[in-house]
């Protein structure tokens, strides 16, 4: 129960409308700090409407996304924090961040969440260690002293170069990517380029990783491997992981929190097992994909 | 076994498409008589002419690849093999030619060839001018993928300025020249800033709305511009205070060479020649640091590009103010070079060409648009020289009218057959291991 | 009073037909998001070819009544501009549609640089005069003084509001508009639900083409002078018109028109004549900057 007692991201009262179309309505859960959370739902949920309002792609209508970084959020600091127009704290302990009122890049760089997206967008001209080297922008610009430093070829930048390549190699090997690493993007498979995007958000140095539907696309076998990575990459880095997945049985196997909404609406909330015997859960999946809710209510997880 | 039915209908259907188009635009010609009355002038016999050829074309080509003439779908990837040798030494070839050029070109008019001031003065110096212009907005469209239709703008605010502030203040060139490309580059600013929230094609024409209001008010601010007159008599470059003519006191006079006007002309030529090598070099520096990388990315995919933290209304605005910064150089060049500057010379035909070379040259590649900018400018004078189409088409042939022409239907081609350009490959900004050679691939990884 | 009047009369004249030339662009912008930079040049092309059908069938051909050669000019010329509108489709964007991003604009680019020069090339790159028609006017008295309406502004009103109708109905009540509004929402699903895409797109190019045929017909009425350099600056401010009633809406581009017609007519019946393209591109360049969806155009947010 670590959602509750140890939240990273809580997610209050957050809405979202186009035009008429009421796509989240009011729709509040928290994220706990080295969880894996999943957020399910059926086709047009919402659930990609929640990752864009996280990571700063859409302005919510309504509602506060608040998130912090090295330990629980004081609720009066946040309080605090909201009544006044700033959008981050300062060097407080726990540093506070309000998403809703951060420009999308600053949520990458500064509050330090990456995502991955529904259709994978990569940067298909460049290579695979390009687009690692592309993620660590923040700090290899910072090393070249925006450019000036960088165009003479002084040694701080290339020292921060070499760290970087280090790190892309490291990220290269977690996700098995090494020998394709001087091949353009675009030629790799899909499973592979679907690796490649986790890593390259992983390259940010995220504290919140969202992944919109990692399964999507891949066979059994892939499913089970990129299980298998999620929980490497989590006790590695410690990093909390947010996932939209339609693959019940990826769903059931690793998170520890489920979140499941139908028409931007919250219908439940807890640990899959809670979730997956939840009458109102199995109703909205019913008619979707009857095969996976019963196999998930009944506990049998593919392999 | 029907292919040459299919291919015949298909030919009859092209050709009479072709008549269809050619009434009335091209079987009558207006013009006015002397009592400045509008006749009409018949040549049905040019329309069906034109007919005759497509239906004739369309046949032979339906024939060679019966399926129609689709291209094959086209993709973004770059290959993944290293580049043919040739094309890793082009730019040191390229470079050893451009040095050696003046002399090549003596060379050619001793033996009898075109003039050296004209083969220094239109092919070189013209042509390196393009190139210089073609880099600068190759960082702009080819890396940072951002359509400027207005790149013309930077290009007249580089010349305008130099000019203005030579003729006015007296400043010398050398000053004169990085000014120039500075309030380039701020203009570039100016102009980026509001634009970078919109889409693809609204840059493309807000670049050009505004590069048309800057000629417009060049135009009409007659004070300060001389309106379509322009500006004339701009003193041209020293080289430390000594002149390069051949008036006693010049650099040549003293010398003892003899007279000649070509000095100036070679200086002028190496002149631009090293700023479109520092061009180079810069661009080749920028790619591989992280602003570099964030351009290219932003063209890939820019939405991916704030997901990872980068701020690309800063990276759009740093692509404008660097690409800006070499039309300046090119204007303050131009203006200082010609001694003359109008707003003619800044229409947007000139952005459309600019455009054209860098799209020619491949989205991204240096090379490409020095050899794209020969092809183009290169190609264009040389068409306008040709006197053996004047005897194929009789006296009265004037090959420049199909010029631009030619131009137009040229970019259509290009991106319905060759959309990467002419330099398809792209050459990564790093790489985990050294770079394989042809014909020995790195040990390719088992799947 | 009058004076005002008089321009207000001018300015519907002009913006009427910056409307027709609008709705192929916003309709093209519509359908493909693509911004069909040669339509600028189609209008003129059709302008020419309006042109030389009326001198054929005045000259040529000894048609004595002008309201018969007018017709014929009109349906002829809708005939061949929109031969013209559905070669450039075909050869110029159709083998690009999935090519990179900017493919279809820089062949449009391409393609209204070969128009206008290939237009010089075969006509000659002098003004066309044309003796003028239809100039009898109607003196309507306001206030104190009177405005002058011509027969051709007449003209030029009543065959936009007509053709208006009758494209309004063709959008709203048939089996094309609703292929049309389907590609604009979402071009694979409509072809997935058996629209064809293909022949959808062309139709629409053919419409935006013979619509421009319309305004350059009018426009040769009512100026009386063709260049093969017309299709630039008509053009673009048709596009701003376009941009300015919102792109993708019809009824938008025809307001986005009568405004950009009105404002150009009275910044030069007020200010100074010498800026007023200035204005046009100004205009442009502060709409798409402050207002990008336009007066009637839906925002609308960038999907992820
Ligand atoms: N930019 C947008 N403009 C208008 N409507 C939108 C936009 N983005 C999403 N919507 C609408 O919001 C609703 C929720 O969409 P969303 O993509 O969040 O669903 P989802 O749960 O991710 O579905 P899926 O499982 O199919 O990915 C849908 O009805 C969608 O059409
Ligand atoms: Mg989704």
């Amino acid at each position: 129960m670590r959602w509750l007692s140890e939240p990273l991201l809580a997610v209050d009262h957050l809405s979202m409308r186009f035009g008429g179309l009421v796509a989240i309505n009011d729709l509040s859960f928290t994220v706990g700090r080295g969880d894996i959370t999943a957020l399910i739902g059926p086709n047009g949920a919402g659930k990609t409407t929640v990752f864009n309002c996280i990571t700063g792609f859409y302005k919510p209508t309504s509602g506060r996304l608040a998130l912090s970084h090295g330990g629980p959020a004081d609720p009066a600091a946040v309080a605090t924090l909201t009544r006044s127009d700033k959008k981050r704290t300062h060097g407080a302990t726990p540093e506070l961040f309000l998403l809703e009122r951060m420009p999308d890049h600053a949520i990458a760089s500064e509050a330090r969440v990456a995502r991955t997206f529904q259709n994978i967008r990569l940067f298909p001209g460049m290579t695979v260690l390009e687009n690692l080297i592309v993620a660590q922008h923040k700090t290899l610009m910072a090393a070249s002293d925006y450019s000036l430093g960088g165009i003479l070829g002084l040694a701080k930048y290339r020292a921060a170069e070499h760290k970087a390549l280090e790190l892309a190699r490291a990220w290269l090997e977690v996700v098995g990517l090494v020998e394709r690493a001087d091949d353009p993007a675009g030629d790799l498979p899909y499973g592979a380029q679907r690796r490649l995007e986790i890593a390259r958000a992983m390259c940010t140095n995220p504290v919140l990783l969202c992944l919109d539907e990692p399964a999507a696309g891949l066979n059994n076998r892939e499913s089970a491997e990129l299980t298998r990575l999620l929980r490497g990459i989590r006790a590695q880095t410690g990093v909390s992981i947010l996932l939209i997945e339609h693959d019940m049985s990826v769903v059931m196997d690793i998170s520890d929190h489920v979140v499941v909404i139908e028409y931007g609406v919250k219908i439940a909330d807890g640990t899959a097992d809670a979730v997956k015997n939840d009458p109102k859960v199995i109703a909205a999946y019913l008619g979707v994909d009857d095969e996976e809710v019963a196999a998930a209510a009944a506990g049998s997880v593919r392999p | 076994m029907g292919a040459p039915a299919d291919a015949l209908k298909r030919a009859l259907i092209v050709g009479l498409v072709t008549l269809g188009l050619a009434f009335p635009i091209v079987a009558l010609r207006t013009d006015a008589n002397f009592s400045n009355q509008l006749v009409l002038t018949q040549r049905w016999g040019l329309a069906f002419t034109l007919a005759g050829i497509a239906f004739v074309a369309a046949f032979l080509l339906a024939l060679v690849r019966p399926v129609g003439f689709e291209r094959t779908t086209p993709g973004k990837t770059v290959t993944s093999t290293p580049p043919h040798p040739f094309l890793r030494y082009l730019p040191y070839i390229g470079l050893a030619f451009l040095l050696a050029y003046p002399f090549i070109a003596l060379g050619i008019s001793s033996a009898g060839g075109t003039g050296v001031l004209k083969l220094v003065d239109t092919y070189g110096i013209q042509i390196l001018i393009y190139v210089l212009l073609g880099l600068g907005l190759n960082i702009i469209l080819g890396l940072a993928g951002l359509l400027d239709l207005g790149f013309v703008a930077f290009y007249a605010v580089g010349a305008y300025s130099s000019a203005l502030l030579t003729t006015t203040f007296g400043l010398s060139f050398w000053l004169v020249l990085p000014l120039a490309g500075i309030l380039a580059a701020f203009w570039g600013v100016m102009i980026s800033l509001p634009v970078l929230r919109l889409k693809g094609d609204y840059i493309a024409i807000v670049t050009l709305a505004f590069a048309e209001i800057v000629r417009l008010v060049l135009v009409n601010w007659v004070p300060v511009t001389g309106g379509y007159a322009g500006i004339s008599s701009i003193p041209k470059p020293t080289l430390f205070g000594f002149s390069l003519g051949s008036e006693p006191g010049s650099l040549p006079y003293m010398l003892g060479f003899p007279p000649s006007p070509i000095y100036r002309l070679a200086f002028m030529y190496y002149l631009v020649l090293a700023l479109a090598l520092a061009a180079y070099w810069v661009t080749i520096r920028l790619r591989t640091l992280p602003v570099g990388r964030a351009w290219e990315a932003m063209r890939e995919d820019e939405i991916a590009c704030r997901s990872l933290g980068i701020n690309t209304v800063t990276t759009k605005v740093t692509a404008f103010a660097a690409g800006a910064f070499f039309g300046g150089l090119a204007g303050a060049f131009f203006s200082a070079h010609y001694g003359f500057i109008s707003p003619k010379s800044f229409e947007f035909l000139e952005s459309a060409m600019i455009v054209a070379i860098v799209v020619l040259g491949g989205l991204g590649s240096m090379v490409g648009v020095a050899i794209a900018a020969t092809v183009m400018i290169g190609g264009t004078e040389l068409l306008r020289e040709l006197g053996l189409l004047k005897a194929v088409f009789g006296p009265d042939f004037d090959p420049a009218q199909y010029r631009m022409m030619l131009f137009g239907l040229a970019m259509v081609m290009l991106m319905v057959w060759r959309p990467k350009g002419l330099i398809a490959t792209r050459e990564p900004t790093v790489r985990l291991k050294p770079p394989a050679t042809r014909g020995a691939p790195a040990a390719v990884p088992a799947e | 009073m009058d004076y005002f009047v008089q321009q207000l009369i001018n300015g519907l004249t002009l913006g009427s037909i910056y409307g027709l030339i609008a709705i192929g662009y916003t309709m093209v912008y519509g359908i493909i998001g693509m911004v069909n930079f040669a339509h600028g040049d189609v209008f003129m092309l059709a302008a020419f070819i309006a042109l030389i059908l009326f001198l054929m069938l005045t000259q040529l051909l000894g048609v004595g009544s002008l309201g018969l050669a007018l017709l014929v000019v009109l349906v002829l010329g809708m005939a061949l501009t929109s031969l013209w509108g559905w070669v450039i489709e075909r050869l110029a964007y159709r083998p690009l549609r999935g090519s990179f991003r900017l493919a279809p604009l820089i062949s449009a680019i391409g393609m209204s640089i070969f128009l206008s020069n290939f237009v010089q090339l075969v006509q000659g790159p002098r003004n066309k005069t044309l003796e003028p028609i239809l100039s009898n006017v109607l003196v309507i008295p306001v206030g104190d003084g009177s405005v002058t309406l011509a027969e051709k502004q007449l003209l030029i009103m009543v065959v936009t509001a007509a053709l208006l109708g009758v494209l309004w109905y063709v959008v709203r009540h048939t089996s094309l508009g609703r292929a049309q509004r389907a590609c604009e929402q979402d071009r694979k699903m409509a072809a997935l639900l058996g629209v064809d895409v293909d022949r959808t797109i062309s139709l629409t190019f053919i419409i935006g083409a013979m619509l421009a045929s319309v305004a350059g017909l009018l426009w040769m009425t009512y100026y009386g002078v063709v260049s093969f350099s017309d299709g630039f600056v008509p053009g673009v401010k048709a596009f701003t018109a376009a941009v300015l009633g919102g792109i993708g809406s019809l009824p938008g581009a025809v307001l986005g028109g009568l405004l950009i017609g009105l404002i150009e007519t009275f910044w030069s019946a007020y200010f100074t004549i010498d800026y007023k393209d200035v204005a046009a591109f100004s205009i442009l360049a502060i709409v798409l900057i402050f207002l990008p969806s336009g007066l009637l155009g839906r925002p609308d947010v960038e999907k992820v």
